[in-house]
């Protein structure tokens, strides 16, 4: 379902696993094939093991077993500075005695480059991320947006095969980190390269990549693009790690080729879209995304029903946040955008909130997250 | 110090107590020193102020010292001898220092703790036990009685110096800047050259400076280990205070003076740029 790479893929991890102590493995047999010039993110809560891989292929932490493959050559045993790997460090790693302009050029300046095409490069790339007048400058004393920027075309300056970036934008607040997605992406566009992109940030994760692998506990537990992580997660971590979701306990009553039936603690029968929950009478979390939640008024008789009582609403600007519970206790959350049709609900009014069964997954509940 | 509105007659008391004494530990700490600029210029062969001298009369006070000092060729020699050998043995204690520094500042070095304290023991342990040590062990080498045994017994003393400065610079280093350059195609030798070398800079520079100035003034290990041919500054001092006692060594007492201020006063600007350049690092 996805546009995977195949055997000649650009990048290739092959069970790929890494200990530090001899005992736990922080990745666990880690696969995935890139593309050439794909944009990948590695997204996952902290200690999930993203970084670690980030780091090994670059080339800082060693690999304990299996393959990392650039363009067919395997480069585990290669060091770090014959990698010819971009990347965009957290906290930017600029050199504090150098100006801009010496920034840029280093890389260029270890491969030996003619000294006017360096400068001609350097003046490109300044004009790349719109800083020709602060070539002269040290990173001291540009802010935190443009010391960004100077990293990202320091990374980029030598024409590497990948640019890894390292939560490249951690350090700067809401505005500007949208600003700098958007630079990002404007770059990756205009010159093609690839990029393994770590972030714990979700919005970051889907507005971004071409793909995104979602890691848990060392494990990635789906590799997708955005829009099929987040409508079709493939299991129960990934639909509470992307987004929001509703879970509603049931019992797999019958089976079809695409869908399931699903008998809900309440006693309502749904249908809902075949996931990893296929067994008939497994325990199973029917998950709906709060915003594919409507009032029945709206949605007429089509789709799935249960049956919950208002508590309380959520003003959240944009949108309003309606807070239900079902008999059986499950509580529910419908977003409803801030026009007129937000109803107004007094409490413990009953209502009857309807969803479409190709907008619902019947997801296995023994996979609950282990949040840490 | 602007005093409180608050004080009454005993805080006051307190105050001006506290504020004399202070001065009173600051004169005996530094009147010793000051005393002997006035004395290297005495007219005559005393080791007191003469009358004249007491009177400003300009026929009492002459650079008569100074000229016996640049005049006498043993003097010359232990002069020579100073720089020579406190200038290598610098090279050597900044070299192994800042290596000693960089590595025991990685945190998979193993036996860290007892590593370091064993580097920096030379400035614990009480010289005289150094010296002595280093005498019977450099005399079994045949290193005793040359410049190279002394030259290596001073970058021991030295080298601790250079270990504390330029651990203290290091701590904060940001490793990142490592592995950036690492990253950009930098072999580690290259790292460490364009990288952490210019960064670290002037803790090795004020370390360098500290083991200097501990060779330029250390006599006890020169007592044991140096010949008739190494004589250095202090070392000459000592047998001109038992020989031939004449105020050329309040002259020579006086340079040494100025040349530990110049160096103070460069590790202080260095201390300062130091400063600037952190505050470079870390805007916003």
């Amino acid at each position: 379902m996805t546009a995977q790479a195949g055997n000649d893929a650009f990048l290739r991890f092959t069970n790929v696993k890494k200990t530090y102590d001899h005992k736990t493995l922080v990745v666990k047999d880690f696969n995935l094939n890139v593309a050439k010039g794909e944009f990948i993110t590695l997204l996952g809560p902290s200690g999930s093991g993203k970084t670690t891989c980030l780091m090994m292929l670059a080339g800082f932490e060693d690999v304990t077993s299996g393959e990392i493959l650039i363009n067919g050559r395997n480069v585990t045993s290669i060091a770090p500075y014959d990698r010819n790997i971009g990347m965009v460090f957290q906290q930017y790693a600029l050199f504090p005695h150098m100006t801009i302009r010496e920034n840029l050029a280093y890389p260029l300046k270890i491969r030996k480059l003619p000294k006017d095409e360096i400068r001609a490069k350097v003046e490109e790339y300044l004009a790349l991320v719109e800083l020709q007048a602060f070539g002269g400058r040290y990173p001291g004393q540009l802010s935190g947006g443009q010391r960004q920027r100077v990293a990202l075309a320091r990374a980029l300056i030598f024409a590497p095969d990948i640019v890894l970036m390292d939560e490249p934008l951690g350090a700067l607040d809401k505005k500007l980190r949208e600003q700098m997605q958007f630079e990002i992406k404007r770059l990756h566009e205009q010159l093609g390269f690839t990029v393994i992109y770590v972030t714990h940030d979700q919005t970051e994760a889907l507005t971004m990549s071409d793909r995104i692998a979602v890691f848990n506990n060392g494990v990635v537990q789906q590799c997708a693009p955005p829009h099929v992580l987040y409508e079709r997660p493939a299991n129960m971590f990934v639909a509470d790690f992307i987004g929001e979701s509703n879970k509603l306990p049931g019992v797999i009553e019958s089976v079809s080729e695409e869908r399931v039936e699903v008998r809900l603690q309440d006693g309502g029968l749904v249908s809902t879209l075949k996931a990893n929950c296929t067994e008939i009478g497994q325990a199973t979390t029917v998950s709906v995304r709060p915003e594919k939640l409507n009032f029945t008024d709206r949605l007429g008789a089509a789709g799935n029903q249960v049956k919950a009582r208002f508590v309380t609403r959520h003003y959240v600007g944009e949108y309003i946040r309606y807070h239900f519970e079902t008999a059986s206790g499950s509580e529910l959350v419908v977003k409803n955008l801030n026009d007129s049709s937000a109803p107004q609900l007094s409490t413990q009014e009953e209502v009857a909130l309807a969803w479409l069964p190709e907008d619902s997954q019947a997801l296995d509940r023994s996979e609950v997250p282990t949040h840490n | 110090m602007k005093i409180p509105a608050y004080y009454g007659f005993w805080h006051h008391l307190g105050h001006w107590l506290l504020k004399a004494s202070s001065w009173l530990v600051l004169l005996f700490l530094i009147l010793p020193i000051l005393v002997i600029v006035p004395l290297s210029f005495n007219a005559e062969p005393f080791f007191s102020f003469t009358e004249g001298m007491l009177t400003l009369d300009p026929e009492a006070y002459s650079l008569r010292w100074y000229r016996e000092i640049f005049n006498d060729p043993k003097w010359i020699l232990a002069i020579k001898n100073s720089f020579f050998i406190g200038i290598l043995s610098t090279i050597l204690a900044t070299i192994l220092g800042t290596c000693a520094a960089i590595g025991l500042a990685r945190d998979e070095m193993p036996f860290r703790r007892f590593i370091t304290a064993l580097l920096l023991s030379p400035m614990i342990v009480p010289l005289i036990i150094t010296a002595a040590g280093m005498f019977f062990f450099y005399s079994n080498l045949g290193l005793a009685g040359g410049y190279l045994g002394v030259i290596l017994a001073h970058a021991a003393l030295g080298t601790p110096f250079v270990i504390i400065t330029v651990t203290a610079t290091l701590t904060g280093f940001d490793y990142s800047l490592a592995r950036a350059a690492l990253n950009l195609g930098a072999t580690p030798i290259r790292v460490f050259f364009d990288v952490i070398m210019p960064l670290i800079r002037p803790g090795v520079i004020s370390g360098a400076l500290f083991a200097f100035i501990t060779s330029f003034d250390e006599v006890v290990v020169i007592l044991f280990m140096a010949g008739p041919q190494q004589r250095t500054i202090p070392r000459q001092m000592f047998s001109g205070l038992r020989e031939q006692i004449n105020p050329s060594i309040l002259a020579i007492a006086t340079l040494l003076i100025l040349v530990s201020i110049a160096l103070l006063v460069t590790i202080e600007l260095l201390r300062r740029r130091a400063e600037r350049m952190r505050g470079i690092e870390i805007p916003n």
